[in-house]
């Protein structure tokens, strides 16, 4: 039986991050992944990071932005530690080799950003999370002290007889083998759960495994309700364009050639914050001033050309790969899609979950640092503050404590439920055809605008899938590379993450951040202020069945220095 | 929508069974990807299909393989076109694993045995000179962007599958590897870039074991020219620091420079004698080890003698060409420059004011063969 003291799952920024700093803090660390680290998808953060590393900047006027950006909902206290930590988080990142633009001064250089009051985010040409993916991973292969276990995926987490958290079963994927990893800590880091929209920027693998996991241990997710959408993704496949290019100065048409943000964020204009552009965007569309495909048009020729090559230049290539737009001469058909989750496990500033042992950082974690909305070019922040607090404060505890008994009838269960899918003659559906409907239905009535009667038919909707996917068939017999069992697991933790987003979004009653509610159109601070907890009280593992009923609970936001005020753009 | 048909290479390890191919018709609109195609038919057929894929963008690499046998991502090879490439099978799209790597399962290579392996190799860390500045590194704007084009690599391995070096000898390092070294070496920020270079120059299967065949650069998704990349790690080992490698990659590129400086066209029977003196004939005939070398190749030399290959009156009196002179004029052109030019094709700076102009249309990477086939023929002339 392998044992760490400290196993992190999920090797994106957060992961690595986390893993990197247990390492630091002395412990015997694994790091697991479901696919090849460098394949995470912290890859498509293309922006940039920010921090107030400017001497002219601050750290307060970052939290602010963040809090304001948050539409009052983040916890100021996590806020402020995360731009506190910022700018010194960025330098190691330097000291660790991840090339940043540098001016001509040969600093590092910035550029301006929706949501900010100043130009305070770094970046690497347009590839800034791919850059800094790989410089960690370059830290993973230079730390060979650290256990890699790519291409092994976590079914479901253990716990001891006093509820300690005792480490995971995983299956590695390329040979179908079963075991029981044993830990004193379990750090979480799997990323969002884009992949029950559809469509969504989200990768393929983005099935919100780290939640599901943790909501089926009992351990409360918060802010669920919160899911972003991008402003400006392809009409066709939901790919990204960075927000870098509203940042670099493009400007956004509806069909009547108007620069429609003028009549919603009249002074930051494109670059308000995502949820206020994304909901213009979908006024415009919904109002009939949209185009046929139901888009609006991003147009990047304001922006200097050699400018583009060398900030802009991979979704120059997206553009011309995807949707066959040259971008250098023509605008781009765009529209809001599916992007992030703010809400996730709910964790303190050093990324524990209240249940004891387990961590949680990145999306699949909520601190809660976003609130109803997140800024552009914070994500990456906080996957690296969040994961490097979360390993060092797993590390440090790890060592006050023995191995935690691990009972290995879990593993026979967990290897007893994979071989009953394997098995199971074909009746119920194909795992893509429940995939393809829970999409529909989040993107049809969890999305940018919602009410009640939409949201309790996706409810109902999403109950149905639930059972049904419990009777999927699946094609692949085998044990090498079997994807087919992979996806009929990641398909019960999908609809896990549905179910949680949509009650807690049932919940609010009330208008803030990504959470529209056409039915209670405004914010209310005297009855909202405060976050949505849901948790799930099941038989402790396999799906959430349709007749368990989530339990909500409310807990208050921490306000240090800023009261809500009304947010304007 | 069209019907596309599609012959996807197929191997399932525990069956006991070779590789087989698979026929697909997949009905899809012209515009979506080779990748969208087998996502539907593992959707709506067969799941057993076994392939990684994941952001469906080109930036995560995990979607290599053969398309009409030319190594690139499935995700951002469009249905229309491949069916439509002169390679494809009338119409019909072939779809099989990357080359250079043992296969798994189906479109599954092992990467770890081959790739990751090699990128370990080139120890792909900065290594800094003490303790790091209290604020960042201070360094120049145009070095950053410079390495970034290795940067952008995302690992994907379509390189690696198509390289010809490593076909011939697995043990070369390798395209990706070296662009990931040059990533260093280009990093001013990296204190260990002599070393580098020596370790690279002196592996017999590093540097010097490319072939300049642009294969690599052909099929890289992202436009990082690996082959570039190792080129400039040989004008870093050779120019900047006059490493002498014991491979004599050093001398067979002198000795290659200076024959065409003096005939004009390669004079191939001085080629061996002045590669092995590092680019002197007289060297070669008095070092020991150089004739040792020399000696070594005398085989190939017969054989070549023998299958006709090689002329010897016409090797040994090899002839000047006619306007010998003009070569000459490009050699004293390229050295009277003080400082040697690295072209960097990744950004194309343009003026701002050029954007209404016909001229400016071009960007990076729009004619990406012609453009990089340009920019090897003028490294080539930089190299001295």
């Amino acid at each position: 039986m392998p044992q760490h003291d400290v196993l992190v799952i999920g090797a994106g920024l957060a992961g690595m991050r986390a893993a990197l700093a247990a390492a630091e803090g002395g412990a015997n660390v694994g790091v697991m992944s479901k696919i090849h680290p460098v394949r995470s998808h912290s890859n498509a953060a293309q922006g940039g990071i920010n921090a107030a590393l400017n001497p002219e900047d601050s750290w307060e006027s970052h939290a602010f932005d963040t809090v304001k950006g948050s539409d009052y909902l983040g916890d100021q206290d996590a806020i402020e530690i995360m731009c506190r930590e910022a700018p010194e988080e960025i330098l190691h990142l330097e000291h660790l080799g991840v090339t940043f633009h540098r001016n001509d001064e040969g600093k590092l250089g910035t550029r301006a950003f929706g949501g900010a009051s100043a130009a305070r985010t770094y970046y690497v040409a347009d590839i800034t999370g791919q850059a800094i993916l790989h410089v960690l991973y370059e830290q993973l292969m230079k730390h060979e002290e650290v256990y890699r276990y790519e291409e092994y995926f976590v079914t479901a987490l253990v716990q001891d007889e006093t509820g300690h958290v005792a480490g995971a079963i995983t299956r590695n994927l390329r040979d179908g083998s079963m075991e029981l990893f044993n830990a004193k800590k379990v750090i979480l880091c799997t990323g969002g759960n884009g992949q029950i929209y559809n469509p969504t920027t989200n990768a393929l693998v983005c099935t919100g495994d780290g939640i599901a996991l943790a909501y089926r241990l009992g351990a409360p997710l918060m802010d669920m309700e919160m899911v972003q959408y991008h402003p400006t993704t392809l009409a066709g496949n939901g790919l990204l364009i960075t927000e870098g290019a509203r940042g670099e100065g493009a400007h956004l048409y509806n069909a009547e050639g108007e620069r429609f943000m003028e009549k919603y964020a009249p002074n930051k204009m494109e670059l308000a914050s995502r949820d206020v552009v994304s909901r213009a965007e979908q006024t415009e569309i919904n109002e009939g001033r949209g185009f046929p495909d139901g888009t609006v048009h991003l147009d990047i020729t304001p922006v200097p050309r050699k400018r583009i090559h060398e900030a802009l230049r991979e979704i120059v290539m997206v553009a011309r790969d995807f949707a066959g737009v040259d971008i250098l001469n023509e605008p781009v058909p765009i529209k809001p899609g599916n992007h992030y989750v703010m809400g996730g496990i709910k964790t303190d500033t050093d990324g524990l979950c209240p249940v004891p042992g387990l961590y949680a950082a990145g999306e699949t974690a909520c601190v809660s640092v976003h609130g109803g909305n997140r800024l552009g070019a914070n994500s990456l922040l906080d996957t690296l503050i969040f994961g490097r607090r979360a390993g060092a404060h797993a590390a440090r505890e790890a060592k006050a404590i023995a191995m935690p008994t691990a009972a290995h009838s879990q593993l026979e269960d967990e290897q007893r439920a994979i071989d009953t899918i394997v098995r199971r003659e074909r009746s119920g559906r194909r795992v893509s055809e429940v995939k393809a409907e829970l999409g529909r239905i989040m993107d049809a009535k969890v999305a940018v605008y919602r009410d009640d009667e939409g949201l309790k038919e996706a409810l109902e909707g999403i109950k149905r899938l639930q059972e049904e996917a419990k009777t999927v068939a699946i094609d692949d017999k085998g044990t090498v590379f079997n994807q087919d069992v992979l996806g009929a697991l990641e398909l019960g933790f999908m609809i896990d993450n549905a179910e949680a987003i949509t009650v807690a979004a049932l919940e609010r009653k009330e208008s803030r951040g990504a959470q529209y509610r056409t039915d209670f159109p405004e914010r209310n601070d005297e009855e909202w202020l405060k976050h949505i907890t849901v948790t799930h009280h099941g038989n402790g593992n396999g799906n959430a069945s349709s007749d368990d009923v989530p339990e909500l609970a409310y807990s208050e936001v921490t306000l240090t220095q800023w009261q809500p005020e009304a947010r304007t753009y | 929508m069209s019907d596309f048909a599609l012959k996807v290479r197929r191997y399932d390890p525990e069956s006991g069974e070779p590789a087989y191919w698979e026929d697909m018709s997949i009905e899809l609109e012209p515009e979506r990807s080779v990748l969208d195609a087998i996502l539907k038919y593992k959707a709506d057929t067969d799941n057993s299909l076994a392939i990684r894929c994941s952001c469906q963008a080109a930036i995560c690499g995990s979607c290599g393989v053969r398309i009409n046998g030319q190594s690139r991502l499935a995700c951002n090879t469009q249905l229309g076109e491949a069916s439509e490439e002169l390679r494809a099978h009338d119409g019909t799209i072939v779809v099989e694993p990357m080359g250079n790597m043992p296969v798994l399962k189906d479109l599954i290579v092992d990467m770890d045995a081959v790739h990751w392996k090699k990128v370990q190799r080139v120890v792909p860390w900065l290594l800094p000179e003490g303790d790091p500045p209290e604020r960042e590194y201070i360094v120049p704007a145009e070095s950053m962007i410079d390495i970034t084009q290795s940067m952008a690599c995302i690992q994907c391995g379509a390189c690696v599958s198509a390289c010809l070096s490593m076909e011939a000898d697995p043990e070369f390092i390798g395209p990706a590897a070296l662009a990931k070294a040059y990533r260093f070496v280009g990093d001013p920020r990296d204190s260990q870039t002599e070393e580098r270079l020596r370790d690279l120059a002196e592996d017999p299967h590093g540097i010097y074991d490319c072939t300049h065949c642009f294969a690599c650069i052909e099929v890289c998704p992202k436009d990082v020219a690996p082959m570039s990349q190792i080129m400039r790690l040989r004008r870093r080992a050779i120019g900047d620091y006059g490493i002498k490698d014991s491979n004599n990659g050093y001398g067979h590129e002198k000795a290659f420079v200076d024959l065409v400086e003096k005939y004009g066209t390669l004079h191939e029977a001085q080629l061996l004698p002045k590669s092995f003196g590092q680019g002197s004939l007289i060297r070669s005939q008095i070092d020991p080890d150089s004739l040792k070398q020399l000696a070594g190749s005398f085989p190939t030399v017969i054989a070549g003698l023998k299958s006709g290959k090689v002329n010897p009156i016409k090797a040994i009196w090899h002839k000047k060409l006619a306007d010998q002179k003009q070569v000459k004029r490009i050699y004293n052109e390229v050295e009277s420059r003080g400082e040697r030019i690295e072209l960097n094709l990744y950004i194309v700076g343009e003026d701002p004011s050029d954007n209404e102009g016909e001229g400016a249309q071009e960007p990076a990477g729009g004619d990406r063969a012609g453009a990089d086939a340009e920019a090897g023929k003028s490294e080539e002339g930089a190299i001295q």
